[in-house]
């Protein structure tokens, strides 16, 4: 069952010299019980894309435009009140750098009890007691104590855990976690990563936006990958891991270091920069930095399309092993 | 945390002291002046110059001047005023405490409030015409000199409408106690509050307003609104409190400020018998007795509002306690 369907999602800013879009036609879905990654360098619109379905970009100076419907209601078109209903109860945000996500003036405790009191009427030592479980359940030593802690006396760590338990006040549908483990430690990363799937005690779904493809293998049921505001390869992981169509998604997975076999000479990078947000390109935007590109490459590449595995990009199975083969990815 | 207000009262001490010895020796130990010939006034008799050396010690050595000096301010407080024919000085700045206090703290009441509303509204309804509207007014209320205003002020009320509905109320110049009449008291003061706020709401808004600004760029505020929080609830409870602590700051500088006389324009239009406009005559005068106690009075409104603020930050912010 679909949860969230998004369809042709663009997003442009207002600049100087006229809109700048930073997000193309993007469309991706998420079905109930499922983690999608979605996965890109910086800048190439992902978590845009995901703040602005959930109506959390300034609207002074961005325009949204397509569809995002969740459980039957589109989001872009709901009032502000009652997009406000739907924020932290149904679909719940984890940020990136726990650092500054939590208001640095109150308690831990007082933030997750004013989530959860934001949306059900419950009593404030009820909502304090549930608070407790959930510090708990995000396996932080003390809870009750911990409680009545600022953000500042906790590490990074324990920080997203309590930013983690907050999404989950509400028994959310939806989490949106944004880049969760960027901003922490290699060691605290996979503690905090083991925590997501509490989505299953939760029944929550989960969007899981990192540059991290060893986070999406590990994590993910189905992934996006984005490349400058477009989706240009989406599948499932095994499928697109095991047999990626789009060169990018080639480049991304060539740049891994392998555990097994022989020792490479030196690890693939993708050469090149990412154009610049507003670069007007007819074509595929990729083909400055693609390994594979041809003269077709300056026309709309067209979506191929096998089952769940989808990608925008004029390349056939053939030359998809060829191009592979030339930056070393697992063929 | 009462070892923290025991420290920090230590400190406010030594701070005074410090200020105490500064002043004492700019206007008694400056080479190349009497000070005896000071205190005396303009065109004193010699013999009059003479007695004031031995009595304030002048002929002594300096720290025994100080302490004289402190004594005679602080604990026999008869220190006297040679241009005003003897009259004591203590008790002439502890007559014009209250009319400064009311003025200063009626006006901190109304600027506060002020400020708070114009930057919160301002910040809230950013870029509209409400915003714009806001900070033009404020802008205006910046660029009025408070003499100014406080003379439009008393031409209005006082005289051209006075005769109307708008101002009858409005009694006489002057300073009436509180002790004397609430209703008088409060009466002759509104017009005085709201001529020395009009400048400050206009500072504090416009500050307020950037502070805000800035405050819901932090990802905090995405939190909270990813929260599913009301626009209301984020504004108060998640930006203000996290911007409030620049307007602290400046709040306890210029209250101490003005309660230390620098509201003396304001008492001098509407004819308050204050602080600043003891200094003031003072100053004319050349009455160092007096603008001896007057600095070392308000010396310790600055200090006492900025200890006061310090304690302020620690309830404001839980960063700050330690």
């Amino acid at each position: 069952m679909t949860l969230l369907a998004v369809e042709n999602l663009r997003v442009s800013f207002a600049s100087e010299g006229g809109p700048v879009t930073a997000v193309h036609d993007v469309s991706f879905s998420v079905n109930a019980g499922e983690v999608l990654g979605i996965v890109g360098e910086s800048g190439s619109g992902k978590t845009l894309s995901l703040l602005s379905v959930l109506g959390l970009v300034d609207k002074r100076v961005t325009t949204v435009t397509g569809r995002a419907v969740f459980r039957g209601r589109s989001l872009l078109d709901l009032p502000d009140r009652e997009m406000r209903k739907i924020r932290g109860r149904d679909i719940a945000l984890i940020s990136q750098d726990p650092m500054t996500a939590l208001t640095p003036v109150h308690t831990v405790g007082a933030q997750i009890v004013e989530q959860i009191r934001a949306h059900e009427p419950v009593s404030r030592a009820a909502a304090r007691a549930r608070a407790v479980e959930l510090l708990r359940d995000v396996r932080i030593p003390a809870p009750e104590k911990a409680l009545d802690r600022y953000p500042h006396e906790l590490s990074g760590g324990m920080r997203q855990r309590a930013v983690i338990a907050m999404a989950l006040s509400c028994n959310p549908a939806l989490v949106v976690a944004d880049e969760p483990t960027t901003a922490l430690d290699t060691t605290v990363q996979a503690q905090v990563l083991d925590l997501l799937p509490l989505r299953q005690s939760h029944g929550s779904s989960v969007v899981l936006i990192t540059h991290d493809m060893g986070v999406v293998a590990e994590m993910a049921d189905r992934v996006a990958v984005m490349y400058a505001g477009r989706v240009v390869e989406t599948g499932p992981v095994a499928d697109v891991f095991n047999d990626p169509w789009h060169p990018y998604t080639g480049g991304l997975l060539a740049s891994i270091p392998p555990l097994t076999g022989a020792r490479q000479g030196r690890l693939y990078s993708i050469p090149g920069m990412p154009p610049a947000p507003g670069t007007k390109l007819p074509g595929c935007a990729y083909v400055a930095r693609c390994p594979a590109a041809m003269a077709i490459c300056h026309t709309p590449p067209p979506e191929q399309m096998d089952g769940a595995h989808r990608s925008l990009c004029f390349l056939d199975a053939g030359q998809r092993v060829a191009a592979r083969q030339k930056v070393g990815a697992p063929a | 945390m009462l070892a923290t207000v025991l420290a920090r009262l230590m400190q406010m001490a030594f701070v005074m002291f410090g200020i105490s010895v500064l002043v004492f020796l700019i206007f008694f130990a400056t080479p190349g002046s009497d000070p005896a010939a000071r205190i005396a006034g303009r065109n004193a008799a010699p013999e009059t110059v003479e007695q004031i050396r031995h009595e304030f010690g002048f002929d002594r050595a300096l720290p025994v001047q100080y302490g004289l000096m402190m004594k005679r301010l602080f604990i026999t407080r008869d220190l006297t005023s040679f241009v005003n024919r003897g009259q004591k000085v203590i008790p002439q700045v502890l007559d014009a405490v209250p009319a400064t206090l009311s003025l200063v703290a009626g006006a901190a009441v109304l600027w506060v409030l002020g400020s708070l509303f114009v930057g919160v509204v301002a910040a809230a309804m950013r870029d509209t015409v409400v915003d714009r509207g806001l900070m033009i007014l404020s802008l205006i209320g910046i660029s009025m000199p408070v003499f100014w205003l406080g003379e439009v002020m008393n031409l209005m009320s006082q005289s051209r409408f006075h005769d109307t509905w708008l101002f009858s109320w409005v009694p006489g110049l002057g300073y009436v106690p509180l002790s004397e009449s609430l209703g008088g008291w409060f009466k002759a003061l509104v017009i005085p509050w709201i001529t020395l706020a009009v400048l400050y709401i206009g500072i504090y808004g416009r500050i307020l307003r950037a502070n805000l600004i800035e405050a819901y760029s932090e990802d905090y505020i995405r939190t909270a609104r990813a929260k599913g929080l009301s626009p209301t609830r984020i504004m108060l409870r998640h930006a203000l409190r996290t911007s409030l602590l620049p307007f602290v700051t400046m709040f306890g500088l210029d209250f101490g400020a003005l309660v230390g006389g620098a509201a003396l324009l304001t008492e001098v239009v509407f004819g308050l018998n204050g602080v600043g406009r003891l200094t003031f005559h003072a100053l004319q005068n050349l009455d160092l007795p007096v603008i001896l106690a007057t600095v070392i009075y308000a010396s310790f409104f600055v200090v006492a509002a900025n200890a006061l603020v310090d304690v302020l930050y620690a309830v404001i912010d839980p960063r700050v306690r330690k």
